[in-house]
């Protein structure tokens, strides 16, 4: 089944094209990478799937809801992981969790019980009390992923999700990312890390300037590329194999900036 | 005709009461702090007024000068407590601290979350008029059991508040701006609204102008009810209130949308 449909998918404000009629779907249960330097618009795009910003033409649907008429609906279905953290910073940690399972309209003791078992699982469990300042930014993070879990979500949108973080905080993310996938969380991820891309993603895309360039398994990218520049004469003799980052590189014609 | 009936439409679901609940829980964490300083400053002006100043008075209207303030600061702190709330409160959740934007990643509509701060501005009101009127109370000047309703009244005046001060913040969101919105809105409000002196002492076309300010129509209201010089006049005040409320609340709803939602 697929779970996002996005057809001729274009994104406009002030003037600005960020998405530029793009097409995609993301099936059921699987990690899809939305990959590109910054203001690729990888951003605006995943910011139409959660209804933050409205769709300026074409269609995208999620769980076969239109997102312009259904998206109280949907919400209700989707766990957001925003670009910047957006923790209350009014309430302690595990008043965090349970003030946003209440916006879902989940049972108070549902909603306590679920905080406890996130807070454990995501290793915050001695922070519960702690007023979200004082955590580190690794810590931040995983509570902001944990706060998007407590509706269990079936798909879960995350908007780089580690970016700014150590690389030890990341792997950990890294680390419970793929547990949710085999949890059969369908998981929506934007990143400029080519190793965050080929370790979490089944299927992405690479973007650029509001468009698609390509699209596939990580593998098939790197095997396409490297099938690429074979038949070219070779100038400088590679003794690596090609990697993501190659291949990314090569389509968007940049370097990569932090 | 389209536009106009989008500018209008509210999409406000039950969960409003959920994002009122979160205000709650922040009020609730340091409302000792918030009260007591809510509670001084007119108990100042109260002092330093009523009985200082006070004392070389001549009772206005037949009553003495400390029992004519009394009711109007009750008013006024009670409005002044909802514009801090929907401007610079607003403002922080809005822009700092993104609250506004993880409550709509949910079922949370940005209408529901305005609807809330409304809500909240309101509650604000409410609240810090009554710990003034347990003051006076304990001071002795109250006087007409009509009292018992002022918080409908300051339910109506604290929504019209929380939506003036809200469109202020849509208009113009920068912090900056909430001083102008304090000396060139709030204040002149302040003392011209039958606070601290009745306006008929002054020219007619003052009086006419005081009849545009909401704050004058609550003091009045609060006042007659305290004092209990209840007649249809106050009647008048509370439908100008009511339609005040009416005829102004699309407009912070389409204005937060117009900024937020891009």
């Amino acid at each position: 089944m697929d779970i996002v449909i996005a057809e001729n998918l274009l994104k406009q404000y002030n003037g600005f094209t960020a998405v530029r009629e793009v097409n995609f779907t993301i099936r059921a249960k699987e990690c899809f990478g939305f990959l590109g330097p910054n203001g690729a618009g990888k951003t605006s795009l995943v910011k139409m799937i959660y209804g933050f910003s409205p769709v300026t033409s074409g269609k995208l649907t999620v769980f076969g809801m239109d997102v312009e008429t259904k998206i109280r609906d949907i919400k209700r279905l989707l766990g957001v992981v925003p670009q910047d953290n957006n923790l209350d910073p009014d309430l302690k940690v595990l008043q965090n969790l349970l003030v946003y399972a209440s916006y879902f309209g989940i049972d108070v003791r549902l909603a306590r019980e679920r905080a406890e078992e996130l807070l454990e699982f995501f290793g915050l469990k001695e922070k519960a009390g702690e007023i979200v300042e004082s955590l580190s930014g690794g810590m931040k993070r995983r509570l902001t992923i944990a706060r998007a879990l407590i509706n269990k979500p079936k798909l879960l949108i995350l908007d780089e999700p580690t970016t700014g973080l150590d690389p030890q905080a990341r792997h950990m993310v890294w680390q419970r990312l793929r547990f949710l996938k085999e949890q059969g969380v369908t998981l929506i991820l934007t990143t400029h890390y080519m190793e965050e891309a080929s370790q979490l993603c089944d299927r992405l895309v690479i973007m650029d300037l509001g468009e698609i360039l390509v699209e596939g398994t990580p593998k098939k990218l790197v095997a396409d590329y490297t099938a690429e520049i074979s038949g070219q004469i070779v100038q400088d003799k590679k003794e690596q194999p090609a990697t993501l980052e190659d291949v990314f590189l090569k389509l968007t014609g940049r370097k990569l900036q932090d | 005709m389209e536009a106009l009936k989008r500018m209008l439409r509210m999409d406000i679901s039950p969960l409003v009461w959920k994002v009122f609940r979160r205000h709650l829980i922040v009020f609730s964490r340091n409302w000792k702090v918030n009260i007591s300083f809510n509670f001084f400053e007119p108990l100042l002006y109260l002092t330093a007024l009523g009985i200082g100043l006070g004392a070389y008075v001549q009772p206005i209207e037949g009553t003495p000068y400390l029992n004519y303030l009394a009711p109007g600061l009750v008013a006024s702190s009670a409005v002044f407590a909802t514009a801090y709330e929907c401007t610079y409160g607003t403002f922080i959740r809005m822009e700092f601290q993104k609250t506004f934007q993880a409550m709509v990643a949910t079922p949370v509509s940005m209408d529901d979350v305005i609807a809330g701060e409304i809500l909240y501005g309101v509650f604000k009101s409410i609240l810090y008029s009554l710990v003034i009127l347990v003051v006076i109370f304990a001071l002795g000047l109250i006087k007409s059991p009509w009292t018992l309703f002022i918080p409908c009244v300051m339910f109506v005046g604290g929504a019209l508040f929380a939506i003036l001060s809200i469109i202020w913040t849509g208009l113009v969101p920068n912090i900056e701006s909430f001083n102008y919105y304090f000396s060139l809105v709030m204040t002149p409000l302040f003392l011209f609204s039958g606070v601290f002196f009745p306006l008929t002492g002054m020219s007619v076309i003052v009086q006419k102008i005081v009849w545009i300010s909401p704050l004058y129509h609550l003091v009045n209201l609060t006042r007659g009810m305290i004092l209990g010089r209840v007649g249809i006049n106050l009647f008048w005040d509370f439908i100008w209130l009511a339609a005040a409320v009416l005829i102004l609340l699309p407009v912070p709803f389409y204005l937060m949308r117009k900024l937020m939602i891009r």
